[in-house]
């Protein structure tokens, strides 16, 4: 793995009961898809795309589980910060 | 061949949604996408095998479109399972690595895409978290749509069953089980699949039986054997004899008018047959449970447990932070009370009630009232958010874990200067709100006399209050069978502490688990228990006990029920004494 060039990154902490479930991580992958380059979810040493919802759900974030977001662009500063806002809402449910 | 045929087979499985239904067995097959062949693209022929993969991948989802689109409005609150697939087919993990495994391996699309999915499987098979395994079902269900348009095959039309069947399948997808004509299906056994997989939320939606993860059922059953689905008990029977076919149809019966009975009766006043009126509450964890407690007709919210939002995050959370959550709660209960349970933390900021590796002893060490007093900071902002939030409504306070009378003593006197504070500031607060303690340790229900003199309320917590007075940790399964609601000593120690509770004026609520199950109900009510609280799924089946008894009876009942020396008598005297009450809530409740 290439070592990661992040730009911006923020600590967030997975609220909802049921952790990064598939629904949550489908409402993550949807925002991710547009973004111009990479967007990282780091748990640990271990790292998903956020586009992709397999790699996230492999990251098995559990309530309370705390994680990062890392962009490489900054022109995807928005897609973090609206990825932030969903996480910390506990995504709406 | 045809005695073996109509022989009488029971099989089992998880019982992924209750009741039971009798009819002819439907399955539904899965052929012709299991044989792959594997053969090499030429290099110039490589576009169009990309194009093909992708114009699949593309039918597959248009496909699963007019699924969505067309879903019947009761189902509409699973569409998200399927909205999750419609992002899946272009995954990269699926998507992108099949593509590549075209390009790179030159072979064709079906062999690419399933070199693909056994690793993704792989990866989801090894986790440690069950409803993450599950998930490899939803990869298997998107690239099985794909490879059905690969390969051309027709999708089985679950929409064009015709009678009303019993669905045999290995396993439903989401698209499949939302094709379904709802009112043609009775039930579903499936050999793969848990209580958490799709077909079984599904079921437990539409209220139909599910016995899932049999195994073997599509291997046994046929198509149009009478078969016999009790999704309680989580057993299918093949070929019943009319005897069984008997005994199952009266079964059948007496759980649907029991259940239509509950449910329609849920609104109705926890009032005895003898016309005394008990109060039925909830117990709830997150402010949105509120909404359950009022659907179940429960009475109020008996225990509202606060730890929720101090985990997971290396402070405490703010006053105004705490206020609003307490407020949506106390606004939407109001006027009916709501009994706020100052945190029940340990050392280390984690749930005390849940036992944990590293502390040897947690259930005996640092928390509930004992960490708030070490922390007066933290709960002096949370009495404060709770006196706050006691102006849209009722609200009591109960402190958690109290085992000696000094306790009481210094949670009042940092309770005195919230009140202090707040009215200097001219704060609004519910000057009368009551204050009542957790009775679960046995110091605390022996000295409840003590304890009566400085709160007005008490409410017992039996997990507790059992683990603490038998010595047993009823998760470690050598002991976990001397864990006994109706062990002689926990009937004594409540009557106690209701005997007091009576004598010193003070109200007595019950909000352990103890209340929630109706065999207990009898002997609760015997000994003068007027307060209960509990799940809110639990409230419909606790109150409907209660409408079936009287007052009356239950008084002399309690003093044979004390007279007993083992739990075991006592079980067996409250089943010859209530039993026909009680035969269809025991086998059908859990």
């Amino acid at each position: 793995m290439n070592a990661p060039a992040y730009c911006f990154s923020k600590e967030v902490i997975i609220k909802n009961p049921f952790g990064l479930h598939a629904r949550a991580a489908t409402k993550i992958a949807m925002l991710a898809k547009n973004v111009k380059s990479n967007v990282w979810i780091i748990k640990d040493d271990q790292r998903a795309d956020a586009s992709s919802i397999i790699e996230i759900l492999t990251l098995a974030c559990a309530q309370g589980s705390k994680v990062t977001i890392a962009i490489e662009d900054d022109s995807d500063l928005s897609i973090l910060t609206d990825l932030v806002q969903l996480v910390e809402s506990g995504f709406g449910e | 061949m045809s005695n073996t045929d109509d022989k009488e087979i029971e099989l089992h499985g998880i019982s992924a949604s209750p009741g039971i239904c009798i009819g002819k067995a439907y399955l539904v097959g899965k052929e012709g996408v299991d044989v792959l062949e594997k053969y090499f693209i030429d290099q110039n022929k490589l576009q169009e095998e990309v194009h093909r993969f992708k114009a699949a991948v593309k039918s597959a989802k248009n496909e699963l479109h007019g699924i969505i689109k067309t879903m019947p409005e009761d189902l509409r609150q699973d569409a998200h399972i399927l909205e999750a697939h419609m992002v899946l087919f272009e995954d990269k993990m699926l998507y992108g690595r099949t593509l590549e495994t075209i390009e790179k391996e030159l072979v064709n699309a079906e062999w690419a895409l399933k070199i693909v999915v056994s690793d993704v499987k792989a990866m989801f098979d090894n986790m440690a978290d069950s409803y993450l395994r599950g998930r490899a079902a939803d990869i298997i269900h998107v690239s099985d749509s794909i490879m059905q348009n690969l390969a051309g095959a027709k999708v089985e039309n679950i929409a064009a069953i015709n009678k009303r069947v019993i669905l045999i399948a290995s396993d439903l997808s989401p698209a499949e089980t939302s094709q379904i004509q709802l009112e043609k299906i009775m039930g579903f056994v499936t050999d793969h699949g848990g209580k958490t997989s799709h077909t079984g939320i599904i079921a437990q939606t539409l209220e139909i039986p599910a016995v899932l993860g049999t195994d073997n059922a599509t291997s046994i059953i046929k198509n149009d054997d009478i078969i016999i689905v009790d999704g309680t008990a989580g057993s299918v029977i093949i070929n019943p004899t009319d005897q069984t076919l008997i005994q199952f149809e009266e079964r059948k019966e007496r759980y649907e008018s029991h259940k239509a009975n509950i449910t329609r009766d849920s609104e109705l006043p926890a009032e005895t047959a003898d016309g005394i009126c008990m109060e039925v509450m909830g117990n709830i964890e997150l402010p949105e449970e509120v909404v359950s407690v009022i659907n179940y007709g429960g009475d109020g919210i008996g225990l509202y447990r606060t730890e929720f939002q101090y985990l997971s995050r290396p402070d405490f959370p703010s006053e105004y932070e705490l206020f609003d959550r307490y407020k949506d709660v106390v606004e939407v209960m109001a006027p009916k009370p709501v009994t706020i349970r100052t945190f029940d933390l340990s050392g280390d900021k984690k749930v005390a009630y849940v036992s944990r590796s590293g502390d040897a002893n947690p259930a005996l060490g640092l928390r509930g009232i004992r960490y708030c007093l070490q922390k007066p900071d933290a709960f002096m902002t949370q009495l404060r958010a709770v006196l706050r939030a006691s102006a849209f409504g009722h609200v009591r306070i109960l402190l958690p874990m109290v085992s000696c009378h000094e306790e009481i003593i210094a949670a009042k006197n940092i309770f005195n200067k919230a009140t202090d504070s707040l009215a200097k500031e001219g704060v609004d607060f519910d000057e009368n709100i009551e204050i009542g303690v957790m009775i679960e340790v046995p110091s605390a229900a022996i000295m409840a006399d003590v304890m009566a003199t400085d709160v007005d309320f008490f409410s017992i917590g039996t997990n507790d209050l059992i683990q603490y007075s038998l010595a047993v940790d009823r998760v470690n399964k050598d002991v976990a069978y001397l864990y006994q609601p109706l062990h002689p000593a926990i009937i004594r120690m409540i009557k106690h502490v209701i005997d007091v509770a009576k004598d010193k004026g003070v109200k007595v609520l019950m909000c352990g688990e103890m209340a929630s199950d109706p065999i207990n109900i009898p002997i609760l009510l015997g000994l003068g228990m007027e307060n209960f609280s509990m799940n809110p799924q639990s409230i419909p089946a606790v109150k409907s006990m209660i409408r079936a008894l009287t007052v009356k009876d239950t008084r002399p009942f309690v003093q044979k029920v004390l007279k007993e020396s083992s739990s075991n008598a006592i079980i067996e005297l409250v089943q010859d004494t209530y039993g026909s009450i009680l035969s269809d809530k025991f086998y059908y409740l859990d």
